[in-house]
């Protein structure tokens, strides 16, 4: 008896976890029976991201600098208020072709001063910020928290694209016939903002960008609300990754290279073996 | 090396001479890698994957250590020291860090093919056990290094992966809670378990490095197995280790480089998750938690158990999934067939290749959100999963009928021109 118990004790232990799964199984079914799932208001209205062309993008794609100048012209007079930067310091400004003059004056400029703390006083004070600081961090009072964005086109799926859509789908009402269905999720509450492209679909930031020409550019550039959107995403491609383009160099150089040895590798497996067969 | 044909050392440079008189190590090279090991002259791509995987090993100690010279091991600074300084000032920081992070998914690519080849041509089956043993620890050991490894950065993944799989401790009854916070080291992941996986994430590579010297030692006793399954018979049945399989290798690499390099330099984060890039927060959890891909099939296989039955289902999912791993120890006593390639066993061919199918819905199920429609998928193919090795398996292997074999690797080499009973697919094999 022990010995057969002993010989089977892989099929009872496969067959208990099998077991144990069906029950689960039965209980997933029934439960999808019961109550089968209903379409959530993000589900139904929720919008992917509208495609958008950059010349960072691809296998590739390079930095287009006029376009990197302008969106972070943007970022300085409009999103600068709320959102820092903070893995980005001011001398690397000079990878979207300031000069070290520029970049010192931009530093010195800055709204938001560095903290420094007073040793002998004990006290906080502030400077201007120099070009090896990093920009400093900002504090909003304002309702929701502001994300930092040196990361922001890495930390979203869909990422520049995703950050161009968000800025200008705020006009974009949903369906009313699908809107009437969820009448609850279509009450904006008080300080929120309707945005079908974000992921809860009412959003803490209000509109920044309202109106074409809110931001000067100096390139001729007309400054729509789209414009100014592309191409402040555009500038958050660079500041989540400012050795994009320097990647993208490398790996060509790289992969060329490898076709090339691995093409003398394959040519030295031929003749090591040749005349063996196997 | 065991076989009498071997070629035997003779160092003509006076350098190695005298070393070798002193250590041995030239000779023991030369025995493991060099001319002085005879392997099977059938051997096909299948058996690129155990040099690749130590390369991918080599790779991802060396990239290591050089993050480790600029890393920051603590919950304020980790985050920073990684997507800040390694990314943007280290020189050629970015490329390290892509090629550790892809670098583990490589591996992970490289190692699941190798065990699948494993389980095709039987290679777990005598006088290999051992060889499969040590295998399955390498393995465990490399799952435990990537999910200790991406905690690192610290980012939302990073924080809430930690704190979903210390949760599994908590399953335990009675003591379970106890356990989780003396891994964390608290109530929930800070510097404390951010400094003590960076330890244990330095340490276990090196104690895999150990682990896979045993792994060969342990291949070089029987030598290695072959697509047919059948055993070296003669000197004809091999060639020596070097040129031959140095030069297929060297191919091999090539083709891995090359993969490789497009992920690091083209698609750097297409394999990671976003969130990653968000600051750990412990008072946000994020909407979907997922670990990395190579996880997603037992990722599945812990969801997949819903139903209390004695034992609470979240008990069933951490025993299940430790188990569907562990089971592996058992398998060259589970399948008692003598023929070891399914090349020449009808039944357990399909069955392979049902549970390889199955393995793949795993991963796209542990990889989706937790929805009834991939629970339901998941729990079908978790029982799939462990009636394959538990029973099906078993049964297999004393009721088929296997092909003829044929009687040498040369013979199966040769085909019409040096046997008789060969079939169709042991040529092409
Ligand atoms: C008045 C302050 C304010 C300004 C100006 C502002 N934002 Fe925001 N932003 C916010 C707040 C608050 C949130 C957080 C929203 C939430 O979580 O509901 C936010 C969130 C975001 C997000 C993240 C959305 C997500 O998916 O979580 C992005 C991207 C963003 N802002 C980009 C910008 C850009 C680009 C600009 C400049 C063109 C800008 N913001 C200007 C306040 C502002
Ligand atoms: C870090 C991971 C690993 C490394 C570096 C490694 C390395 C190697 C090498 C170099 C070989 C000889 C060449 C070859 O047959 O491909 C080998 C053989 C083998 N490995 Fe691994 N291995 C690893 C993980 C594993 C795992 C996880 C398993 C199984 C669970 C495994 C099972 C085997 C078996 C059974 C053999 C004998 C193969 C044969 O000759 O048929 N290995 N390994």
């Amino acid at each position: 008896m022990t010995s057969i118990f002993f010989r089977s004790i892989k099929f009872l232990i496969g067959a208990g976890f099998v077991f144990v799964l069906l029950l689960a199984l039965l209980g997933s079914i029934t439960g999808l029976i019961n109550e089968p799932p209903k379409q959530t208001a993000e589900q139904a209205l929720h919008k992917h991201p509208k495609e958008l062309e950059l010349a960072s993008n691809g296998p590739l794609g390079k930095f287009d600098t006029g376009q990197l100048q302008r969106g972070f012209k943007v970022y300085k007079e409009v999103c600068a208020t709320c959102h820092s930067l903070h893995m980005i310091s001011f001398r690397n400004l000079k990878d979207l072709g300031y000069s070290d003059a520029q970049v010192k004056k931009i530093a010195k400029e800055w709204a938001i001063k560095q903290p420094v703390f007073d040793e002998k006083a004990g006290t906080w004070g502030e400077r201007d910020n120099l070009p090896s600081d990093r920009f400093p961090k900002v504090y909003y009072a304002g309702t929701g928290n502001p994300p930092d964005l040196s990361l922001i086109t890495k930390a979203r799926h869909d990422g520049a694209a995703y950050v161009h859509s968000l800025l200008t789908g705020y006009g974009e009402k949903p369906d009313p016939a699908v809107a009437a269905k969820f009448p609850e999720a279509m009450k904006t509450p008080e300080g929120m903002h309707f945005n079908p492209y974000f992921a809860n679909l009412n959003i803490a930031m209000p509109p920044p960008l309202v109106s074409d020409d809110q931001v000067k550019y100096d390139d001729g550039t007309r400054a729509t609300i789209d414009q100014m959107a592309k191409d402040v995403s555009a500038f958050l491609v660079w500041t989540a990754e400012p050795t994009l383009q320097k990647r993208h160099q490398a790996g060509l150089a790289v992969v060329i290279f490898l076709l090339f040895a691995t093409g003398l590798a394959y040519g030295a497996y031929l003749t090591v073996w040749r005349g063996m067969k196997h | 090396m065991s076989f009498p044909w071997a070629r035997h050392y003779e160092p003509k440079n006076p350098v190695m001479k005298w070393v070798d008189e002193r250590l041995p190590l030239p000779r023991f090279v030369y025995n493991a890698i060099g001319a002085g090991y005879p392997v099977p002259r059938n051997l096909n791509y299948f058996w690129n994957f155990g040099i690749l995987a130590g390369l991918s090993l080599v790779i991802q100690i060396v990239t290591g250590i050089v993050l480790a010279m600029h890393f920051h091991s603590s919950a304020a600074g980790a985050f920073d020291s990684v997507n800040g300084t390694i990314m943007r000032d280290v020189n050629a920081g970015w490329f390290l860090r892509f090629a550790h992070a892809n670098g583990a998914s490589m591996f992970f690519v490289v190692v699941y093919i190798h065990i699948f080849r494993g389980l095709h041509y039987g290679s777990y089956k005598a006088p290999r056990e051992m060889v499969w043993l040590l295998g399955v620890v390498i393995f465990l050991l490399m799952m435990a290094t990537a999910f200790m490894g991406y905690v690192l950065p610290w980012g939302q993944m990073s924080f809430w992966g930690a704190q979903v799989i210390t949760g599994f401790f908590s399953a335990i009854p009675v003591v379970g809670d106890w356990i989780r916070i003396w891994l964390l080291g608290g109530y929930a992941p800070d510097d404390a378990t951010l400094n003590r996986f960076f330890s244990l994430h330095y340490l276990l590579p090196f104690v895999i490095a150990g682990v896979i010297i045993l792994h060969i030692w342990a291949l070089h006793i029987p030598g290695s197995n072959n697509p047919t399954g059948v055993e070296v018979k003669g000197e004809q049945d091999t060639v020596p280790f070097h040129p031959y399989y140095t030069a297929k290798d060297g191919f091999g690499v090539g083709i891995f480089l090359i993969l490789f390099s497009t992920l690091i330099f083209f698609y750097p984060d297409y394999l990671g998750h976003p969130d990653n890039y968000i600051p750990a927060n412990p008072l946000s959890t994020p909407a979907h938690i997922v670990p990395e891909w190579y996880f997603w099939p037992f990722y599945a296989i812990l969801r997949a158990f819903t139903a209390d039955f004695i034992l609470p289902a979240k008990l069933w999912g951490v025993l299940a999934m430790f188990g569907s791993i562990l089971l592996l120890f058992f398998l060259p006593w589970l399948d008692r067939s003598p023929v070891r390639s399914a090349n020449y066993r009808p039944m357990y061919r399909v069955a392979f290749w049902v549970l390889v199918a199955d393995v793949l819905i795993l991963g796209w199920c542990g990889g989706s959100p937790a929805e009834p429609l991939y629970v339901i998928i998941s729990q079908i193919a978790a029982a799939y999963y462990f009636a394959h090795f538990l029973i099906i398996v078993p049964i297999i292997s004393r009721i088929e009928t296997p092909r003829p074999l044929p009687n040498s690797i040369t013979e199966a080499v040769l085909g019409d021109e040096g046997g008789s009973r060969i079939t169709a697919t042991a040529a092409t094999a």
